[in-house]
């Protein structure tokens, strides 16, 4: 059976208020991996000088797209939260381009899920975010 | 001791994604405490914060803190390196508010930690330690 993504997707998943708002869609996924990507807008701006957008936005983007990674490996949904996520900031997203993300989980335990990912604007060997960071689940 | 709220403080404007989060800035003790209301642009499951708002006000207060310690400095440019946060509390229906300490500044490197907390300071939701580059002149 597994973890439908589709479904998930459908039932507006990805939504829940904060990634409705900031426009964050499905992409593609794999057996232990999700794609999202995140449209850029200019309310979204962090540095009014250079037009580059925050980080908040990709860091909220990256959290869904490890989230639905560790789903996707487990088979099923399972409630977790975020212990800690580490962010390294590369390069700034260049404006009027629409960010990727590509959350993965690397390993799981029964209750701890271990992901890392990459945010891109295009290329993904050439990456504007690194992050790695670590979900404990609500039931185990 | 508080002094009158202001949208955006003096010499200090918050860029336009702290405004799409709906964050203003309250003085105390002369420093910039960011304060985030919940709505649904910030929920993730229903009724809680999601954790990415919080990551995103968090990353507010720290370039806030600095914003303000380096007011009096001329042109300086503030680019975060690393930021980790760490989760310690659900984030529930209630205001947000946030404080950056700045552990250091140097010439090229700055060190700030992050807390925050919903009803009760002394019960935060979660912190982050943020390391920027500072780019002076």
């Amino acid at each position: 059976m597994g973890f439908d993504m589709e479904r998930f997707v459908a039932m507006g998943g990805l939504g829940g208020g904060h990634g409705q708002h900031l426009g964050i869609a499905y992409r593609a996924h794999g057996e232990d991996w999700a794609e999202l990507a995140l449209p850029y807008d200019a309310r979204l701006i962090g540095d009014p000088t250079s037009g580059v957008i925050a980080s908040g936005p990709i860091v909220a983007m990256m959290d869904m797209a490890t989230s639905v990674a560790v789903w996707l490996k487990r088979g099923a949904f399972e409630p977790h939260v975020t212990l800690d996520l580490r962010v390294d900031y590369l390069r700034p997203a260049v404006p009027e381009r629409t960010v990727i993300g590509r959350g993965e989980c690397y390993r799981l335990t029964r209750s701890i899920a271990f992901v890392r990912g990459i945010a891109h604007d295009g290329d993904p060997d050439d990456p504007v975010a690194h992050v790695a960071g670590t979900f404990i689940g609500m039931t185990a | 001791m508080s002094a009158p709220r202001t949208g955006i403080g003096q010499a200090m404007v918050l860029p336009p994604y702290a405004e799409w989060l709906g964050c203003s800035i309250e003085w105390v003790d002369g420093l910039p405490h960011l304060i985030m209301p919940f709505g649904e642009h910030v929920m993730g499951w229903p009724g809680l914060l999601q954790g990415g708002a919080i990551a995103g006000l968090l990353e507010v207060a720290g370039i806030a803190a600095l914003t303000h310690r380096l007011s009096n400095e001329g042109t300086t440019r503030i680019k975060p390196v690393t930021v980790t946060t760490d989760y310690l509390r659900t984030g529930r229906d209630h205001p947000t508010r946030a404080v950056g300490t700045i552990l250091r500044l140097g010439q090229r490197t700055a060190n700030v930690e992050v807390t925050a907390w919903q009803e009760d300071r002394e019960k935060p939701i979660a912190t982050a330690r943020l390391n920027y580059r500072i780019l002076r002149g």
